[in-house]
């Protein structure tokens, strides 16, 4: 087969003294060959990145002047969320009480029940709007957007939240379909109250808080 | 009386079948792996239940790592010509002029996280030299100081008429401020449009865009 036959006496007849080559094994040991493939596999298979990175769309509105450009809410349909340090999560209801009685604490866990409770009661309190409602089926997109057109929800990063708030915060708003939301900076009367409820701790000092726009 | 043999039975099996579905493994694993360029500094980024694929040409990322040190880089495997044109026009509206000498070194996507003022000696190091560097991070806290703004603008001018896309990749424990600062750098270049990249993420179980996902499979 693969090996060579260098016998070379076809040709000649065996006489008796003459010796038969030996047929030598073609069969090579193949385990050094196989250990190091599978050695190959392990490598392989613990350097794979297998998830590729994502990308999550955010879009900021332009600043502007204009009075009648800016966004208006309804106080009744929005949900304040203030991101403080160590992963405190503030929120309130439509505008904050001076007495801070509306002014309540969470985590990153339970806010997402109070964003869908908050939705909840903003489309149970919707009244159709038919023009609204035609436009969206004209452009064949659920009316579920018209429902909670007064759900608002307003993030709050303070300088002690860190940027994973930031995302887990955006991330909520996709999970919870919440159509209406932006990144604000915080008023001094909420820092005061998260200061006030131990969030942001003695050690944010007022200065290095941003101003109040 | 003679006793009735016990055959041996060979031991072996044959392999073969074994060895060629691994092989086969062995070949699928080395084109499937795309290895991870190396990064200078390490970023983990948050997750999130977002599934757009990360863009990796014709785009500019900017990150933020741990220490909240801002990093510029621009991908674009197909012109790496427009990476370097980038670094000329940022630095030129900086005042610091840079030719395609001082870029011979430059690779696509490379981290550059470097005052204008040191970008220079920084370039002209070679690449295994420049990994080891620790580098300062884009100024960005002052906004009237913020060089991220030379940086955005200048991608904006060199990518003009063509589609970019603008990447934020921050790492978890960063803090919202430098965010923040990227965030206005970007509206002073009249940029509203960015992506934030993440780790994928599956939605939570019983909430309405699980529901959705369900339903759409």
């Amino acid at each position: 087969m693969a090996s060579l036959d260098t016998g070379g006496d076809d040709g000649h007849k065996k006489g008796p003294g003459v010796k038969k080559a030996k047929k030598q094994s073609t069969r090579v040991d193949m385990t050094p060959m196989v250990d190091l493939g599978f050695l190959l596999i392990t490598f392989f298979i613990f350097t794979a990145t297998m998830s590729n990175p994502t990308t999550m769309d955010l879009n900021m509105p332009k600043d502007t002047d204009k009075k009648d450009e800016e966004t208006k809410i309804k106080q009744s349909g929005s949900l304040s969320v203030i991101l403080a340090k160590d992963n405190k999560i503030f929120y309130y209801e439509g505008d904050l009480d001076p007495t801070g009685s509306n002014f309540k604490n969470a985590t990153y866990k339970d806010i997402r029940d109070e964003i869908i409770r908050k939705k909840r009661e903003v489309i149970s309190r919707y009244v159709t709007d038919p023009a609204c409602e035609n436009e969206a089926r004209s452009k064949g997109k659920s009316i579920d957007d018209c429902k909670q057109k007064d759900f608002f929800v307003v993030i709050k990063p303070t300088d002690d939240a860190t940027y994973k708030n930031v995302v887990d915060m955006l991330d909520e708003m996709t999970i919870n379909k919440v159509s209406r939301y932006a990144l604000v900076k915080p008023f001094d009367t909420e820092l005061d109250a998260v200061r006030l409820s131990g969030g942001g701790g003695g050690t944010a000092a007022p200065a290095a808080t941003p101003p109040a726009k | 009386m003679a006793k009735a043999k016990i055959q041996k039975k060979s031991t072996d099996t044959d392999m073969t079948p074994f060895v060629d579905v691994a092989f086969l493994i062995l070949s699928f694993f080395i084109m499937a792996t795309k290895f991870k360029p190396s990064e200078p500094v390490p970023i983990e980024t948050p997750n999130s239940v977002a599934s757009q694929v990360m863009p990796d040409n014709n785009a500019v990322m900017m990150s933020i790592d741990k220490d909240n040190k801002v990093y510029f880089s621009v991908m674009s495997k197909s012109d790496i010509q427009k990476g370097k044109d980038i670094i000329k026009e940022a630095a030129k509206r900086a005042g610091v002029t840079l030719t395609d000498a001082d870029l011979s070194q430059y690779q696509d996507g490379e981290m550059i996280g470097m005052p204008f003022n040191k970008i220079k000696g920084y370039l002209a190091l070679p690449p295994a030299q420049r990994a080891k560097v620790a580098q300062d991070g884009i100024p960005v806290k002052d906004s009237a100081t913020s060089e991220l703004v030379n940086w955005i603008g200048a991608a904006k001018y060199v990518f003009s008429g063509d589609q970019l896309k603008y990447l934020v990749k921050g790492d978890n424990s960063s803090k919202y401020p430098t965010f923040g600062a990227i965030i206005d750098a970007m509206k002073r270049n009249d940029e509203q449009k960015y992506n934030l990249v993440t780790m994928p993420q599956d939605a939570p179980a019983g909430t309405e865009l699980y529901q959705e996902r369900l339903k759409g499979k």
